[in-house]
């Protein structure tokens, strides 16, 4: 993982959000026309209220790297829009030097001018002078590395292109507070590299960044802290590493407080109790980040509480977009697990080669009795996951071990007949 | 890490969502400026003959009018000195007018047109609108230099009085950019402001004096109703340039009613207007990212 250097601490934040709400009133019937105005003036429309947000409150200092986590629906662009005074909102919220906003890409592009002018307004629209967006143009040109295309209308570039372009411009806008809104997942790979180098570079120098996120793996790489909101609450502030977890329980379905009361809404008939889960390597060491390829066991603690015939039990691994990525259950190897008194404890063990893509990791573990496995007894989600490392993210889904080769199998064109 | 609660007193005044200015004039004014200058390439981008199509509009409405009417219906034909000049008279008010109906009726959908915009980056609301009539504002010099080579060549002469035009032109333009200002934020609300403005707009033109000159108008009013038609900024404004451009043969707005303070009436009704549209559009700015 990359290292997160502390930010440095400065004695006023830079943004700095108090009790900040967010209502929409939402008709129920929206009423545009003259006529139906004329014809029920006293009928007013009807509005349902939305709390966006509640009651959120935090400071993010000079040289930070904060993120903004949740789910859809979470508020967290809303939360955004309010922080980059796009909508107003209840409660206060300060805010100290330039802002460059990146909420979604190629907003105000025009699609019938070439680069430079749309580089040029979009700038002035960020807030630059006419001189200073006509100065960066080359500069933004150059880290879009759009030069053979400059010349070229809008309307004719790839969705890459205007990624490329929009981001440049919003980075060179050279702002002490850059907000950034979910809008890098469409570049390529490569391009993707790029922009995480210039989170790292912009970081180095100091620069305010909020970032909107529901990809906890870049989230625990840059930020420094982040917050987590769940329809509208801020339910966490904090290190990304604990946000990332809380995230994956929200993910999986379950209340973080009913989590903390203990859980007692588990699912299953509890004659069995699982007590612990963890991820162990072949020298029995517990693990939370897990290098590829390795052999590793993910093993679970079960205490008996009645008798239990022959039961089964079966591993789910979630990926970050909540796919089970491996299943495996204990009936296919073997349905006569054994008889199981009350008071027993047991440990059950699923061991497999590391082959999973780098990223995060929650395992599900259900405890069964014989048969479909559907007749639950207990199961486990949710409170533990692992990550996976390795060099190299190639965006599959697992890395099968695969060999490669590139053969010649005839002989090049002779020099005469190379058209 | 966690940050202990800052003194909020030490801050400073809280940012308060957009504004229609956001306090920033500096911006406002460059951004308004390049929206213009662009869409002002954009139109003419690929048009062979480019910004003459745009004269072609007052010209052939002129160029009907001034047929009909002298030929036809023999409207601007008649005794006295303020038919002199008619052909002149009729263009240079054509053209005002164009400027005004262009600027107004683009401005109309432009706040909702540009709901992306809006949502999306913070910046000076009012740009959004007042670009729409810097734009028309471009048109409206180009248009001034077709009407004053006409007019010389009509043996129109230039007079002191030409020094009074900037301060009649500007007058118009702070009227129209009220309106503009004043639609724009109503449209988000309501969208019959297109069509009754649509409407509204033939009548003011028939209800100014583009066609009929004033001094006829004056014959067959009573003064009563006379002060009433001049109530009427364009037709002010209209008249005024008239006298002040072309022949002093019409009358000046003062003359017509009576008195020069009698101007003071219709220049408080523009800066009232002024006012009103930028009241208006101040108050839904804010709001206006949540409403479209």
């Amino acid at each position: 993982m990359a290292s997160r250097s502390a930010p440095p601490r400065e004695a006023t934040p830079v943004i700095v959000a108090r009790e900040v709400s967010k209502t929409f009133r939402v008709p129920e019937e929206r009423r545009h026309t003259l006529k139906e105005r004329v014809l029920h003036p006293r009928r007013r429309t009807r509005y349902q209220t939305f709390n966006a947000l509640r009651d959120v409150s935090f400071a993010v200092e000079s040289g930070e790297f904060f993120g903004i986590a949740g789910r859809n629906g979470s508020g967290k662009s809303t939360l955004l829009k309010c922080l980059a005074g796009i909508y107003r909102a209840d409660g206060d919220i300060w805010r100290r030097g330039r802002l460059s906003t990146l909420i979604e890409l190629g907003v105000g592009f025009n699609p019938d001018m070439a680069a430079r002018d749309n580089v040029v307004m979009n700038g002035i629209m960020l807030g630059l002078s006419p001189r200073e967006a006509r100065k960066r143009y080359d500069s933004v040109i150059e880290f879009a590395e759009l030069h053979e295309f400059k010349d070229l209308k809008l309307k004719n570039y790839s969705s890459g292109m205007h990624v490329r372009l929009a981001f440049s411009v919003a980075i060179q806008v050279d702002a002490d507070i850059l907000m950034i809104d979910e809008v890098l997942a469409v570049g390529d790979a490569s391009f993707q590299q790029k922009c995480f180098d210039v989170f790292n570079d912009l970081r180095d120098r100091g620069k305010t960044i909020v970032f909107v996120t529901h990809d906890m793996g870049a989230m625990q790489r840059f930020c420094h802290r982040a917050l987590l909101l769940e329809r509208g609450d801020p339910v966490y502030l904090g290190e990304p590493e604990e946000v990332a977890d809380r995230y994956l329980e929200l993910n999986f379905g379950r209340d973080p407080r009913s989590m903390a009361a203990g859980g007692d809404d588990r699912v299953g008939d509890g004659q069995a109790r699982i007590l612990d889960v963890w991820l162990e390597n072949a020298l029995g060491e517990r693990l939370a980040n897990v290098p590829q390829r390795q052999r590793v066991t993910l093993k679970a603690r079960v205490l008996f509480m009645v008798d239990v015939r022959d039961p089964s039990s079966s591993m789910y691994v979630y990926n970050e977009e909540h796919r089970a990525v491996i299943i495996a259950t204990t009936w296919m190897d073997n349905e006569r697990t054994g008889d199981f008194d009350a008071g027993e404890e047991v440990e059950i063990a699923f061991t497999f080669d590391n082959i999973l893509a780098p990223g995060r990791y929650a395992p599900v573990l259900q405890l069964a009795h014989r048969g479909s496995g559907l007749d639950m007894i207990d199961r486990f989600e949710g409170s533990f996951s692992f990550v996976v490392t390795a060099p190299m993210a190639l965006g599959g889904l697992v890395d099968l071990p695969v060999s490669s080769a590139i053969t010649r199998v005839s002989a090049p064109f002779e020099q005469g007949t190379r058209a | 890490m966690s940050v202990q609660a800052p003194a909020y007193e030490s801050l400073g005044r809280p940012i308060h969502g957009p504004g229609a200015l956001s306090g920033d004039w500096r911006r406002f004014w460059h951004l308004t400026f390049n929206i213009a200058v662009m869409q002002w390439k954009i139109r003419f981008y690929g048009s062979a003959l480019g910004y003459l199509w745009q004269l072609v509009r007052p010209l052939l409405l002129f160029l009907v009018l001034y047929v009909f009417f002298t030929k036809i219906a023999k409207v601007g034909v008649g005794e006295g000195p303020s038919y002199d000049y008619y052909g002149t008279q009729l263009l240079a008010s054509i053209v005002l007018f164009t400027f005004f109906s262009e600027a107004t009726m683009g401005a109309v959908r432009s706040v909702v047109d540009n709901e992306a915009l809006v949502r999306k980056i913070q910046f000076p609301r009012m740009a959004i609108p007042v670009s729409v009539v810097l734009l028309s504002c471009f048109n409206l010099c180009l248009n001034m230099i077709v009407v004053t080579i006409f007019a010389l060549a009509a043996g129109v002469r230039p007079m002191l009085t030409w020094f009074e035009l900037p301060l009649i032109i500007a007058l118009l333009v702070v009227l129209t950019a009220g309106v503009a200002m004043l639609l724009s934020s109503l449209f988000v609300y309501l969208r019959d402001i297109q069509p009754i403005w649509e409407v509204l707009s033939n009548v003011i033109f028939y209800a100014s004096p583009v066609i009929i000159p004033v001094t006829t108008v004056e014959q067959k009013l009573s003064p009563t109703l006379l002060h009433i038609y001049m109530l009427n900024p364009l037709a002010v404004v209209f008249q005024q340039f008239r006298h002040a451009f072309i022949t002093h043969a019409t009358p000046s707005v003062g003359a017509l009613l009576g008195s020069r303070a009698a101007i003071a009436v219709p220049i408080a009704i523009v800066v009232a207007i002024f006012a009103l549209g930028f009241w208006v559009f101040n108050r839904i700015a804010p709001r206006v990212a949540e409403d479209l």
